[in-house]
């Protein structure tokens, strides 16, 4: 649904640290443990990011047990802001912030699951295909990349109309849009793993008579958490947003309450030519910024990938700023 | 030329998939589309012979005893020779003939927006990461939001804002039904109009994507040596910012555009919806809702193949752009 590819096709050239925790930061400050050097290092972005991230899921977990039943039907259609009603109310007198939080937590839940299963769907294809080698690689690319350039919303969009909305569940909307988001990590991971694979230490765990899928759990994997992290937190945007464009069109799950339907049923209540804002604006807003904070988050997964990221030194910027 | 060959064997098989994938979907998925169709039909109207049901059969599966292979086999050709059944919402059109009326508006509206956004977002990356640590960096975090913002909330918002509000642009359509399509001045400037907002959508949707990844690996190519000692050449700036980083740092952009247009072709379909775009998204949720399933298969399969054309270019293209790609492969 939106264009926020994973941008680390790149992080193949750049050197990665080399042997689990042994990296560059590390390296710098010789008592940060192994662990300590995977964890994004504290920036203004990433408080930002993880602060908005936090206060969304908070909102969307706890959220609903605080408010009445969203779909209450009250003759106080489309109320503005205020009297009661925090955000107002739809066009039957529902109470908008009611449905808000409810409507989190369903697209929490979908973006949640998609990520964990298209997270396994790339970890499977990329690190084993890159490992392996030979024609299970071959096999594999060729199938990541035919899932790649295959449109997928189109794809979803057909899937979906085929099945009746009765079986319309929530999670085999989850499963197609895993089944259709996977591609775009798988060949990240693949591209790591291969520069991963011929590193001494790998090398030295496999004469050590390492059996494949210790090297693979064990020495690899580890190493490929902050891409997995990242890849991760691009699938579960991309499912938000797709999930949200199926509901939008009416092809979502019919037994579910999303960002997505929200916003349907605010389009098919005309809520933005009657001026109703408040029905139609948050639904878009939180995805947004919820968006927004994974975003953040994940430049600063992107920094531990690849260090070249990181914030510049003053001298060099300066040098920069003189010479142009 | 390896390199070439290898592209066009990779887009054939990912074609076959494609047209395979589009198969098995109907037959693999609870339903009965084929008796639905041919109720639809009759009610337009239609006359049930069997020619048309037995290319319905074919596209969408059927309960004779025909074997799987032989129906694949006719299908195959079916779908070879542009015969891919009577539209039941806009009867007695032709699948093919309302694709080819669509098409077009498509075409034109994705691709200009697409290739706007695509220099736009490459510019501004190569800028912001040339001049890192200046307040341009402040506009990366920006971008993460107009990337995460759904595409058809957006558009909504711009109609309400720019349409409704300050009745700037027109509300939805593709063109002034005063004037009647085709290559006249009128017409073209109506269309141009109509597109302006639809385009418009589609840019700011999507140029914060291309700008990250370029302002990414601009930030990786600075720190090259050959950058250093272009610096200590003493060459301008600028002509280090184009010729040195630049031109090696817009590769995995141009690489990677597979990835990014799947999703703005994706992102274009529901704006179209939202804008009653003449294009082909629109169409294809028409067939949607009035489950017109050979019309959206035939859709499908079109959305598909262009994707498939635009990346194949793209990827001869590259091959002009990166000498080392047709080397090494």
């Amino acid at each position: 649904m939106t264009n926020l590819s994973p941008t680390t096709e790149s992080i193949a050239e750049p050197p990665l640290q080399s042997g689990p925790g042994a990296g560059a930061a590390a390296r710098r400050h010789p008592h940060v443990s192994g662990w300590r050097a995977m964890l994004p290092r504290w920036s203004p972005k990433l408080g930002f990011g993880l602060g908005l991230v936090t206060v969304i899921a908070l909102f969307g977990v706890i959220g609903p047990i605080f408010v009445g039943d969203p779909s209450a039907i009250n003759n106080i259609g489309l109320t503005p802001p205020g009297n009661g009603h925090l955000v107002g109310t739809t066009q039957t007198g529902q109470d908008v912030f009611a449905q808000l939080t409810h409507a989190t937590r369903g697209s929490l839940k979908i973006g949640l699951l998609v990520g964990v299963m298209a997270t396994a769907l790339s970890a499977f294809f990329g690190i084993i295909g890159g490992y392996v080698g030979g024609v299970v690689d071959e096999a594999f690319s060729l199938f990541s990349n035919v899932m790649l350039v295959i449109p997928g919303l189109p794809l979803v969009i057909v899937i979906s109309a085929f099945v009746p909305a009765a079986q319309r569940g929530s999670s085999m909307i989850a499963v197609i849009l895993a089944i259709t988001g996977w591609a775009a990590s798988s060949r990240v991971l693949r591209a790591q793993t291969l520069s991963l694979r011929n590193r001494d230490y790998v090398a030295a765990a496999r004469v050590a008579g390492e059996k494949p899928w210790r090297v693979v759990t064990v020495e690899i994997l580890p190493n490929l958490l902050p891409v997995l992290a990242s890849q991760f937190v691009f699938a579960v945007i991309f499912a938000i947003l797709a999930e949200a464009g199926l509901s939008f069109l009416g092809l979502g799950a019919s037994n579910s309450s999303t960002l997505g339907t929200m916003l349907y049923y605010a389009q098919n209540g005309f809520a933005l030519q009657r001026g109703a804002w408040w029905w139609f604006v948050p639904p878009g807003a939180i995805i947004a910024l919820f968006g927004c904070g994974l975003s953040l988050i994940n430049f600063s997964i992107d920094e531990i990938i690849n260090p070249k990221l990181r914030t510049e030194p003053r001298k060099r910027a300066a040098r920069r700023g003189v010479a142009s | 030329m390896r390199y070439y060959g290898r592209k066009l064997a990779f887009y054939a098989v990912a074609l076959w998939a494609a047209v395979t994938l589009n198969f098995f979907i109907p037959r693999l998925l609870p339903g009965n589309p084929v008796d639905i169709l041919m109720a639809k039909l009759q009610q337009r109207g239609g006359s049930i012979d069997p020619s048309v049901r037995r290319t319905y059969e074919l596209l969408l599966g059927s309960n004779s005893r025909e074997s799987l292979w032989s129906q694949y086999v006719a299908y195959l050709g079916n779908t070879v020779h542009g015969n891919l059944g009577t539209s039941v919402s806009a009867f007695p059109a032709k699948v093919s003939d309302v694709i080819a009326q669509s098409l077009p508006w498509t075409i034109v509206l994705v691709g200009i927006a697409t290739v706007i956004s695509f220099v736009l977002g490459i510019v501004l990356g190569i800028v912001v990461g040339w001049r890192r640590g200046s307040w341009l960096d402040s506009l990366v975090p920006a971008t993460t939001v107009l990337a995460a913002v759904p595409y058809f909330w957006l558009a909504l918002i711009l109609v309400a804002l720019l349409s409704s509000t300050l009745h700037l642009f027109p509300i939805m359509g593709g063109y002034d039904v005063y004037f009647t399509p085709g290559l006249n001045w009128e017409f073209l400037r109506s269309a141009g109009y109509y597109g302006v907002l639809p385009a418009l959508t589609i840019v700011v949707s999507s140029v914060g994507g291309w700008l990250l990844g370029m302002r990414n690996m601009m930030v990786s190519t600075t720190s090259e040596d050959y950058i250093l000692t272009a610096e200590a050449k003493g060459l301008r700036p600028r002509r280090i910012m184009m010729r040195y980083a630049a031109r090696n740092a817009v590769l995995p952009s141009v690489a990677g555009f597979a990835i990014s247009l799947g999703f703005v072709v994706s992102g274009a379909i529901v704006t179209e919806q939202v804008f009653s775009y003449p294009g082909i998204g629109s169409k294809l949720l028409q067939a949607v809702q009035n489950n017109d399933y050979a019309l959206m298969q035939g859709i499908f399969l079109v959305i598909t193949v262009a994707v498939l054309g635009a990346n194949l270019l793209v990827d001869l293209l590259y091959g002009i752009i990166d000498p080392r790609t047709r080397a090494d492969s």
